[in-house]
């Protein structure tokens, strides 16, 4: 059980509209992943999932029932923060327990929550330390198993890997996923980060400006985006956007390849360009190609690709892979 | 400031001000310490010969010391059970999003600029008087008979007016702690179910604990030495009742013009602050570190 269903919700900020008439359905055990550019109003929205802030207008419906003005505590859900918010003068087991003697559990039931949920999230050898004395993956870790212990219907994360290190950020990326999968219980995940929200999402939705774009699972995100917002957003490196052709019809304004769909050759193809600068990454490259006339190019290569900066080259791309999108952005099918 | 050298320079411009502020403390508890081993009373000219412990005998064993001793530790605990409690209340009032914050804030900073003598005098008679004073006022008012304050509860009155000019003080530096607490922590108690109660005792007052532990060491300071608010309220009296050390070394010393054994009170009274600071220090003063 952990459904929730925002009707035609709104925020407001004193005379400042953050968010405008949404739509949105979660489904039960669902992890969905709100994506979008910094100030969009994503941690505005999940924390008026929480009850943290209040709603402006329109319905929040948890489990099929109107939560539009249940307080946080009330409304069965578990939220992760940013910075973690631990309570720093509190041991681990403390923090855990927080909730628990707060729901007035009973001791040994607190103990072996506690215990279980050490041993998911290896935490067992720091219940005694402090927040203070843990390095930033426990800490999360701590969060997340102050979370997971109140069994909520559902967690809502708000940038939890953004204090980390990359190479830390992909094992805690992996060990949610691994978690959701265990305990199969809705998940809304807010990051700005694409890579992590096409890696761990069943559904994206990308917040622009206070609106969602686009609704889907990644791979539709991926090949169908419903504009050029979303295309842009989506896969890294970004799309190539390039004004339309001549010869193609008045309503195409600009088209948009992804720099993995476009093959290059020496001797013929759709655009001309020089090589710019090469960036080697080992498995792969991706050489930054100036067209005549159209702009810089990112294109995807093989790791060991033996053109060098300043080398002419031709560029062309299969039909079916490249996006058109008319004057006001919106994909043309 | 990390290589020998400038180490080493430092020190040599350190030396001039360690150098006077040591003369100026060590030169007069010197002096004092001298004093206190003398017959020496301003009345009785003649040789001032050493008699030893006889000066600190006669001040430890007078009936006043003891009920002097028992007076400044009520005085010290009951201000700063007052400024303490009041000054979270005030702080956590204060944090609020009330109108005009800005200029509440000032207003309520205002009793720590007024002089301990002008605000001891304003509340002996314009608030306690037990004629002329609100207090009485508002008792007849009341139908009941007005308090002769200092009369009737002289230490509590001065308690009272103590706190009133060190709330303010506690206030603000609660005020400041308050305001660096993470929001997030609240909002992490309330989705965790915790509700106003406590999250008082189990996140805000655990966050305080450092601001707090710094009031109790300044005020400790400063309250050992009341003097002025004795001075202009009850002059110590009725009997002794309202005395602390620093108002009986004063009577020793200035009123009965016995130099010696007031400086053998003034030995005491340092000696007493040390236990209590160590006594603090041990205490609450590991809320200070990390
Ligand atoms: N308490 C507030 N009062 C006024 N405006 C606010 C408040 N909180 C957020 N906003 C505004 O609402 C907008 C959305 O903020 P929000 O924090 O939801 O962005 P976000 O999508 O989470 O961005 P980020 O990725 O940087 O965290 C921003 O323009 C912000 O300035
Ligand atoms: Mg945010």
């Amino acid at each position: 059980m952990g459904s929730i269903t925002l009707k035609q919700v709104t925020k407001n900020f004193d005379e400042v509209n953050v968010i405008k008439p949404l739509d949105l359905e979660i489904k039960d055990g669902e992890f969905i992943v709100f994506v979008g550019p910094s100030g969009c109003g994503k941690s505005t929205l999940l924390r008026m999932i929480a009850g943290l802030e209040d709603t402006t207008s329109g319905n929040i419906e948890i489990d099929g029932i109107d939560a539009t003005k249940t307080p946080p505590a009330k409304r069965g859900l578990a939220m992760v923060f940013q910075s973690y918010a631990l309570y720093p003068h509190m041991t681990v087991r403390n923090n855990i327990a927080f909730p628990l003697k707060r729901a007035k559990v009973s001791p040994a039931e607190i103990e072996s929550k506690i215990a279980n949920a050490a041993k998911i999230l290896n935490l067992t050898d720091y219940l005694d330390r402090k927040p203070g004395q843990l390095s930033g993956g426990q800490r999360q870790r701590v969060a997340i198993g102050r979370a997971i212990v109140r069994q909520p219907s559902a967690f809502l994360f708000d940038e939890p890997l953004s204090n980390l290190d990359a190479s830390l950020r992909v094992n805690m990326r992996l060990e949610i996923s691994e978690l959701h999968k265990s305990l199969a219980t809705t998940m809304t995940y807010v990051t700005h980060d694409q890579v992590e929200a096409m890696t761990m999402a069943d559904r994206i939705a990308v917040f622009n400006a206070g609106i969602i774009e686009q609704v889907g699972t990644p791979l539709e995100l991926y090949k169908n985006p419903v504009n050029k917002f979303v295309a842009g957003f989506i896969g890294s490196p970004k799309m190539n956007f390039i004004d339309a052709p001549q010869n193609e019809d008045a309503n195409v304004s600009c088209i948009g390849i992804r720099p993995e769909h476009i093959t290059l050759s020496t001797e013929q193809g759709t655009w001309a360009g020089t090589v710019g600068v090469i960036e080697h990454l080992g498995s792969e490259s991706f050489l930054h190609i100036n067209i005549e006339g159209k702009g810089t190019v990112t294109v995807k290569a093989d790791g060991d690709c033996p053109l060098k900066y300043g080398d002419s080259i031709y560029l062309s791309a299969p039909a079916d892979k490249v996006l058109k999108f008319d004057n006001n952005g919106l994909t043309i099918r | 400031m990390a290589t020998t050298n400038s180490r080493t320079l430092a020190r040599f411009m350190l030396l001039p001000s360690v150098i006077l502020l040591l003369a100026w403390m060590i030169v007069p508890l010197c002096m004092t310490l001298y004093f206190s081993f003398i017959d020496y009373n301003l009345l009785v000219p003649g040789d001032k010969e050493f008699v030893g412990f006889l000066n600190y005998e006669f001040f430890l064993t007078d009936p006043a010391f003891f009920e002097s001793f028992f007076n400044t530790l009520y005085l010290v605990t009951g201000v700063l059970l007052i400024t303490i409690c009041g000054g979270i209340g005030l702080a956590i009032l204060l944090d609020q999003a009330i109108w005009g914050r800005n200029y509440v804030r000032i207003m309520v900073l205002a009793p720590f600029f007024v002089m301990p003598t002008v605000s001891a005098l304003v509340w002996k008679n314009m608030l306690m008087n037990p004629v002329n004073g609100l207090f009485a006022h508002f008792a007849i008012w009341l139908g009941f008979e007005p308090i002769d304050f200092f009369a009737q509860m002289p230490l509590f009155s001065i308690i009272i007016i103590v706190s009133w000019q060190w709330l303010p003080f506690a206030a603000l530096i609660l005020l400041t702690a308050i305001q660096s607490l993470d929001r997030e922590q609240l909002e992490a108690a309330d989705l965790d179910g915790a509700g106003p109660f406590s999250k008082f005792f189990y996140i805000v007052l655990p966050h305080l604990s450092r601001a707090i532990t710094a009031v109790i060491l300044i005020e400790t300071i400063f309250l050992l030495s009341i003097f002025a608010e004795i001075l202009v309220t009850t002059s110590g009296g009725p009997g002794y009742s309202s005395t602390n050390i620093t108002y009986l070394i004063y009577t020793q010393s200035l009123l009965q013009f016995d130099v010696g054994g007031g400086s053998a009170g003034g030995i005491v009274a340092v000696i007493i602050a040390n236990i209590v600071a160590i006594f603090l220090m041990r205490l609450i003063g590991k809320n200070l570190e990390g």
